[in-house]
């Protein structure tokens, strides 16, 4: 035999030969030195002697050095590919000596590689000789038995056309019912279908029906095997009379399980074949004294007879002795699994093992465990939800980290599944989310963060107790620390904040927001802390105003929820001024801070501070010059109808509910922008708009005519083409036809309103607040690009960024110059508030919220949505030209079937009998 | 089906590697590693069965025991019933104790294509043909019996003579 392989290695020697080392040598040598790197030079050493040896032309060489080739790459993981061991297979395959072929036909069954799989079909024709039988009885068998075995390897199904090629010769073997040949056909099928199920099938077929068990219990095996999952089991109804012979009559186990195992997979096309199988099934469940069957007869009564009662009565009978086997973890393990494949129709039944099942949480076994919470995550209802969730939020305290947070995302999941269908006492729940954030080893912080802002945004009842809750995390100086709650505090700030209203204790809060260990948090979560200081601020701010406004009378205590001391409004100067000085103090070395966002919200919150001052003064000063005082309310006022705007949650894909308005054509160039803006830079604008917040209100009726010369112009194509204005703009004539659940252009607005008009009342600015002001239009600029790039629809809930958009730009307004334009603004928020006062049922409510989510119309396209409380014919928008005005209309009505959608969304949720005790649920857009 | 045998060491040494649905060579090891640390982080006297859905795929489990330095894992899918595949590792486990009387890990490492004849009369295929250790014992020792017999009649003659005839 000539070396047939080209290769760059020296022939082999005599030498080579004589002094070759066994496999046994190799194995020695590769334990000589057992750390990695040894080995590795060891393996390599070892291949490279391989290397010369397999081309040797002395067939027992070869084959030695094949063998240690085979066991290198099957256990070392030998990069094979500069070494193919197929060809040297493939020619030793022929050897006529057994060992030999022994040794190539495991080679060539263990060689997955490419190189090897190409060269496989080179053996068809040995395959072929050996495969038919011979004279010599038992070298016959062993010899056909090594070409099966091949034939069934991976091998050979990734050479579909070695199989094909063969699929006549296993014909023979099949009928004398040989279980390998049976085996291999099926392993044949799987891989060549098209070719082999027409010569193949019918034998196998027919191996069902031998007497041989060890025939008919591999036949039922590779039906088994054939009609399993990805594959369709429909083809092998017709073998179900075979099958059911066999379940009746097989002594055998193993073909037992393989028959309820195609059964299982064939009675739900069925429904007369489960009935007829349904009492062997029995009888094979109540008599087997195997557990293997036992099981497998549960799991196909569970899984596949589920209409058939008294089975299933007699299924979980015995799971329940696999449940309670105390010496046995696999059967505890396969009890718990078995529980699992009931049906919805009885889940009372788990609910009997509820004792086992919790017990069982604690199992030292992580599959018992894990299968326990499966189980008790699908007990779960309305009704026992408080206490598997407790139970299971306590157990998580006693287990280890990740099992723990097994547990929590699990109850997180069920909690917060649609909309937290299952709850119905939100207290309950939001206590519940505080213990998980507080359990040792949570690191769900994202999630109940998430729900914590998200029950706040979509369930007023739970406020109260939100914000309560939230005290409790907030005040801990000890979570500070864990970075793995940080969106939890992010969230418990938010909420604080926003729902200002429901505290108990204003100062308590500011002095938590700010105590020393907040500068361990991450700067996202120290903006967020500050907004809130300055929510805060402002609902204390605004109740001390209006207490002053009654100052001649004894003020009631607890305006508004805020419940501090202080009864005489004189009283309330200590709290302010404390506060004034706790609040600067923490927050001026953030003066120096590189987060804009939080530098941002440092410099607003110091400039509101300066103006509690302002305040405060005048309260000292005791004269009551009343144009100052009633400024300074209205100031506070405004800030806090800032605030006071709920906010909803919003669709992921509001945006695109939003049909887009014919005469927009988004892929019109920009060019002709520049000029328009460098225009529009040198003519002052005259026009003021709130937007968006204030849109449809009456306040810019004082205003001078609007849209001049260029200003108008720039107004239509804003119009037309408001997606690609930046807030960078001077002017912001008209609304941007989207939908912002952000609203960042405020500062734009605000801003170009007040370079407008500085008629009145002076800025009260020191030369901090111009500092920042200086460094504003950066900031805005940047606000401009998240603008653009939260137009792309997000699956967040409005979070605190959406507030700081509106905040900040209101807050800007206040710093630099408390105008006139003030005035106006601050009638439009009042005349938000009366909107929602006077309109306060729920649904007007979400009327308001879906129309300024979905669209922020104009006040032309509002009377429609909410026609008694508008007053819109002294709108300037309105002015503005018909042509506008129509296509609005016009992009109304294509949003009418929307509306309606959502209307008979919150008639599903308005008519839902079953939970009249849980809060609405507001669920706009969703 | 049977998707893999493996018999590794506690240290994480592959001592048999067979696979029965294809897995690409390169992967092997990775198989092997991620197997292994499934295993080694389960205590002792907890239950066979680890879902191993992560590692081979949706709906593959495996099973196996922990004898002294060696682990013995049956890899298989949801044709499989899980205490059969248990009592199968026993089974494998019983013929290599009867076939090299009393086995110890040494003779695993050391005999690496009885190994592969011992599972090959029990599996073929990824399906079982054989679930009585008493019958894979004689056909293993019917085998040895045919190879020796062709040993003595063949191979020393016809090796030397085709060394020679060159």
């Amino acid at each position: 035999m000539a070396p047939t392989q080209p290769a760059p290695a020296p022939a082999p020697s005599l030498v080579d030969t004589l002094f070759q080392r066994s496999l046994g040598d190799l194995v020695k040598f590769l334990r000589a030195d057992p750390s990695a790197a040894g080995e590795s030079t060891a393996v390599a050493r070892a291949l490279s002697e391989i290397h010369r040896e397999i081309r040797a032309p002395d067939a027992a060489t070869k084959a030695t050095a094949l063998k240690k080739l085979t066991y290198l790459s099957s256990l070392h993981f030998a990069p094979v590919a500069s070494h193919p061991l197929a060809f040297p297979a493939i020619e030793l395959i022929a050897s006529p000596f057994l060992p030999h072929k022994r040794l190539a036909y495991l080679a060539a069954s263990l060689s997955l590689h490419p190189a090897s799989l190409s060269l496989l079909p080179l053996a068809t024709h040995q395959l072929h000789k050996d495969l038919s039988p011979s004279t010599s009885a038992a070298a016959s068998h062993n010899v056909s038995s090594l070409a099966l075995q091949l034939l069934a390897s991976p091998a050979a199904a990734a050479a579909p056309d070695l199989a094909a090629h063969l699929a006549h010769d296993l014909v023979p073997h099949l009928s004398r019912g040989s279980p390998r040949a049976i085996a291999a056909a099926a392993r044949v099928i799987a891989a060549s279908p098209s070719a082999a199920v027409p010569i193949l099938f019918k034998p196998l077929a027919a191996c069902l029906a031998l007497p041989d068990p060890r025939a008919s219990t591999a036949a039922a095996a590779a039906f088994c095997e054939l009609s399993a999952p990805p594959a369709d089991a429909a083809p092998f109804l017709p073998l179900a009379p075979d099958l059911y012979n066999l379940l009746t009559t097989s002594r055998s186990n193993w073909a037992l399980i393989k028959v309820l195992k195609v059964f299982g997979r064939l009675a739900p096309l069925e429904s007369r074949l489960a009935a007829r199988i349904v009492d062997p099934v029995c009888q094979l469940l109540a008599r087997s004294a195997a557990m293997s069957l036992t099981f497998e007869c549960i799991r196909t009564v569970l899984t596949a007879l589920p209409a058939h009662d008294t089975a299933v009565c007699l299924a979980i009978g015995k799971a329940k002795e696999f449940l309670t086997a105390e010496d046995d973890p696999n059967l505890r393990y396969l009890g718990l699994l078995a529980l699992g494949m009931l049906g919805p129709t009885y889940v009372s039944t788990v609910h009997e093992f509820r004792d086992v099942i919790a017990q069982s949480l604690g199992d030292a076994d992580s599959n018992i465990r894990r299968e326990a919470l499966h189980l008790m995550m699908r007990m779960i209802d309305r009704n026992n939800i408080m206490g598997i969730a407790g139970m299971l939020v306590s157990h998580a305290v006693k287990s280890d980290p990740e099992f723990a947070n097994d547990i929590l995302g699990a109850v997180l999941a069920a909690c917060g599944h649609n909309v937290y269908e299952l709850v119905s006492d939100f207290d309950w729940y939001v206590s519940l989310l505080t213990d998980m954030a507080r359990s040792l080893h949570c690191a769900q912080g994202d999630e109940i963060g998430r729900q914590l802002v998200d029950v706040g945004l979509r369930v007023q009842d739970a406020r109260p107790e939100l914000v309560h809750s939230s005290r409790t995390l907030l005040i801990d100086p000890a979570l500070l620390a864990n970075h793995l709650l940080c969106p939890v505090l992010s969230a418990a700030a938010w909420v604080s904040g926003e729902y200002v209203n429901f505290t108990k204790d204003p100062v308590e809060l500011v002095e938590a927001l700010l105590q020393p260990r907040t500068s361990l948090l991450p700067m996202s979560v120290r903006a967020v802390y500050i907004q809130a200081v300055f929510k805060v601020i402002t609902f204390c701010c605004n109740s001390y105003v209006e207490r002053l406004s009654d100052s001649s009378k004894e003020v009631a205590v607890g305006l508004n929820g805020l419940s501090i001391d202080e009864t005489v409004s004189e009283g309330r100067k200590a709290p302010l001024l404390s506060s004034d000085e706790q609040i600067t103090v923490p927050i001026g070395p953030l003066f120096e801070c590189n987060e804009v966002e939080v530098l941002e919200r440092a410099r607003n919150l110091i400039g509101f501070v300066h103006l509690i001052r302002e305040v405060q003064e005048l309260k000292e000063s005791k004269v009551y010059d009343d144009e100052k005082h009633s400024w300074v309310k209205e100031l506070v006022k405004n800030m806090q109808t800032v605030f006071s705007q709920e906010i909803g949650p919003v669709s992921s894909n509001a945006q695109e509910k939003v049909s887009l308005p014919d005469y927009i054509v988004l892929n019109e160039t920009l060019a002709e922008l520049d000029d328009i803006v460098s225009e529009d830079d040198t003519t002052p604008s005259s026009s003021i708009l709130f937007y968006p917040r204030s849109h449809g209100s009456i306040e810019n009726r004082n205003e001078p005519a609007l849209s001049l010369g260029s200003s108008s112009l720039l107004s239509e194509h804003r119009k037309r083409h408001g997606l690609y204005y930046l807030p960078t703009g001077k002017t912001e004539d008209e609304p941007v036809d989207y939908p912002h659940a952000n609203d960042p252009l405020l500062p734009a607005s605000n801003e170009s309103s007040l370079d407008d008009k500085s008629n009145t009342a002076q800025p009260i600015t020191c030369g901090k607040k111009l500092k920042a002001l200086k460094s504003r239009p950066k900031v805005v600029k940047l606000d401009g690009e998240d603008f653009l790039s939260s137009m792309v629809p997000s699956a967040n809930v409005p979070k605190e960024d959406s507030l700081s958009g509106a905040v900040r730009g209101v807050l800007l307004d206040r710093d630099l110059k408390p105008s006139s334009s003030q005035k106006a603004s601050d009638r439009a928020y009042e005349g938000i508030v009366n909107k929602m006062e006077t309109g306060g049922s729920s649904s007007q409510w979400k009327n308001n919220v879906d129309a300024e989510l979905v669209g922020h119309p104009t006040s032309s396209s509002r009377p429609s949505i909410q026609p008694s409380h508008e007053k819109e014919s002294t709108n300037p928008l309105e002015s503005d030209g018909k042509e506008v005005k129509e296509p609005k209309r016009h992009r109304r009505s294509s949003r009418g079937g929307h509306h309606q959608g959502k209307h008979k969304h919150r008639e599903r949720h308005s008519t839902q009998p079953d939970v009249p005790q849980a809060p609405i649920i507001q669920d706009f857009l969703l | 089906m049977i998707q893999a045998v493996m018999v590794m060491s506690t240290q994480g040494k592959p001592r048999l590697l067979k696979f029965y649905s294809f897995q690409p060579p390169e992967k092997h090891q990775d198989l092997v590693r991620g197997v292994f640390q499934l295993l080694s982080a389960r205590p002792d006297s907890v239950s066979n069965f680890v879902q191993a859905d992560a590692i081979f795929g949706p709906g593959v489990k495996l099973v196996y025991k922990h004898l002294a330095t060696l682990y013995f894992v049956f890899v298989f899918d949801s044709s499989e019933n899980e205490l059969a595949m248990l009592d199968l590792v026993q089974v494998f486990v019983e013929t290599l104790d009867k076939c090299f009387k009393n086995v110890c890990e040494l003779d695993v490492v050391f005999n690496f294509n009885k190994l592969h004849t011992i599972l090959d009369e029990m599996i073929l295929g990824g399906q079982v043909i054989e679930t009585s250790s008493e019958q894979i014992m004689r056909s293993v020792e019917e085998i040895a019996r045919l190879e020796k017999q062709s040993n003595t009649t063949s191979l020393i003659p016809k090796s030397i003579s085709e060394r020679f005839s060159r």
